[in-house]
């Protein structure tokens, strides 16, 4: 209980930047008092108390389970299994992401204004679940190579700057509209869920490999996660205009 | 009761996100390996507080913090461009819109959750090398520049990719030398303070600007905002342990060089 309400005190010492940058521009610049004073805390308190229940959620059930799910992976030493479930793991968190959505159909809107694909219903709705399938699918893959790279030790700083200059390198030749797409899709599919359930697995499996350090190897995945997605979007926006 | 209303039906859009997760989990924990889990009560109890816990904060942010702030947009735009000349607006007119940028992204990562749990979970690994509060600063005040510089990007109309490939190189830069450990947490943390508060409220900053500058298209110039916001926290939580691996040294060299007298 102790703990619980010094995660309170936590969560108000969050929060209170924004309602202090929200006071100020409204006091000082704006020159305006505040329409709904009342509204703005009710709903500061909202956010405070709802994020002390979450993380607190999370620290007593998220992190144990993905630390046990990892351990578990790794002793039953299937590295095909590891795979497959790093895949589903990170196919299943971004299909189901409703942050991912609204953004694959506010692109689609893009697209269908752009020219890229027809301006109908139908077209729009086959574009917005094709993103999300490629968005899906990129993090699937993400999850496999950060999967792979920890059991194999493979340089992080050598993948993700490669990833880089393959971002860099495909602007040139993907179509202007999708690239912007693209470039916001991987910060989209980094939920709230996402991330402590996947920096969880990797810090697990680094912990229950013997030579493996959690701290310098179990990072790095959630950057795998925010690469692969524009290089696949880019993907998917210049195998369209071409078709 | 429109509040228990729209608390419950936040419950239920969670509990749509959550449980197929929840249920993969499980099932490969039961079927594929068939182990027990150690603790189910407290597991049980600890989804239900993530559902819970998530649907509450989605809803103080939906219906407090979300409308104030488009409002605010809005308002800071109208401000801006009231005083602006009929045409060839300069983008440092909008200066206004830059600092509020700047800082209402800095808060909302501060008041990032998984920003926060990761931070925890870091200094815990690292036995307190690595201060929690630290690294929420540094990767925020990331988030903030990020953000910052998408905005003038908006309204001074320079390309997207080439903001990304300047922070790239840097990065790369910073990687070469930057203590070793910090390297792949420092990847992360672009994508781990990008979440369920800065993505609504950088996305609704990006629209209202493009929107309100002259020449910009809300569809075309909109996107980009959080891609930013993804790589400049890189820098500055690699800038963060440079500066305290500096100091630390200095430190050690003093004591070496005056070594305390006993």
């Amino acid at each position: 209980m102790k703990l619980f309400w010094r995660m309170a005190w936590g969560g108000i010492r969050d929060l209170s930047p924004v309602v202090l940058v929200i006071l100020f521009f409204q006091a000082v610049v704006l020159d305006r008092p505040i329409a709904d004073l009342q509204v703005l805390f009710e709903g500061a308190v909202l956010v405070v108390v709802g994020l002390t229940i979450f993380v607190y959620g999370l620290e007593i059930a998220l992190f144990p389970v993905g630390d046990s799910l990892a351990y578990a992976l790794a002793s039953k030493g299937s590295f095909l299994w590891l795979l497959a479930f790093a895949f589903l793991l990170g196919f299943g968190t971004a299909v189901a992401e409703p942050a991912l959505t609204a953004v694959a159909t506010e692109a689609a809107k893009t697209a269908a204004a752009a020219g890229s694909i027809a301006d109908s219903d139908l077209a729009r709705s086959r574009y917005t679940l094709g993103l999300r399938l490629t968005v899906a699918f990129s993090v699937g893959v993400a999850l496999v190579l950060g999967v792979t790279r920890i059991v194999l030790g493979w340089s992080l700083p050598k993948m993700i700057i490669g990833g880089y200059a393959i971002v860099i390198a495909f602007t040139f030749f993907a179509p202007s509209e999708a690239v912007g797409i693209a470039y916001d899709s991987g910060a989209v599919t980094t939920s709230v869920i996402t991330v402590p359930l996947v920096t969880a697995l990797g810090i697990g499996l680094a912990s229950s490999l013997a030579d493996r350090n959690p701290l310098t190897d179990g990072f790095g995945m959630i950057a795998a996660i925010l690469l692969t997605p524009m290089i696949f979007v880019m993907l998917y926006g210049t195998l369209l205009a071409w078709i | 009761m429109d509040l228990i209303l729209d608390l419950l039906s936040n419950v239920i859009d969670t509990a749509m996100s959550i449980v197929p997760i929840a249920a993969f989990m499980l099932f490969f924990h039961y079927v594929v390996l068939r182990r027990e889990l150690a603790n189910p009560a407290q597991l049980a109890v600890g989804f239900l507080f993530i559902l819970v816990g998530l649907a509450i904060f989605l809803l103080g942010l939906e219906k407090a913090l979300f409308p104030i702030g488009r409002i605010m947009v809005d308002q800071l735009v109208a401000v801006s461009v009231a005083d602006l000349p009929e045409a060839g607006s300069h983008w440092t007119d909008y200066y206004l819109i830059f600092a509020f940028a700047f800082a209402i992204a800095f808060g909302a990562a501060i008041a990032e959750p998984a920003l926060l749990a990761i931070a925890s979970r870091v200094s815990e690994l690292s036995g307190g090398a690595i201060h929690a509060w630290g690294l929420r600063v540094a990767a925020a005040l990331g988030v903030a520049a990020g953000v910052t510089i998408g905005c003038i990007r908006i309204a001074a109309g320079i390309p997207l990719h080439w903001c990304m490939a300047a922070g790239y190189a840097v990065i790369i830069v910073q990687t070469v030398f930057a203590p070793r450990v910090i390297v792949p947490l420092a990847y992360d943390s672009g994508g781990v303070s990008t979440s369920a508060v800065t993505v609504p409220v950088v996305t609704a900053l990006g629209l209202a600007l493009a929107n309100q500058v002259p020449g910009r298209s809300e569809l075309q110039d909109g996107f980009g905002l959080l891609a930013l916001a993804c790589v400049y926290p890189v820098i500055t939580v690699l800038a963060y342990a440079q500066v305290t691996a500096f100091l630390e040294k200095r430190i050690l060299r003093r004591r070496t060089e005056n070594p305390p007298q006993v």
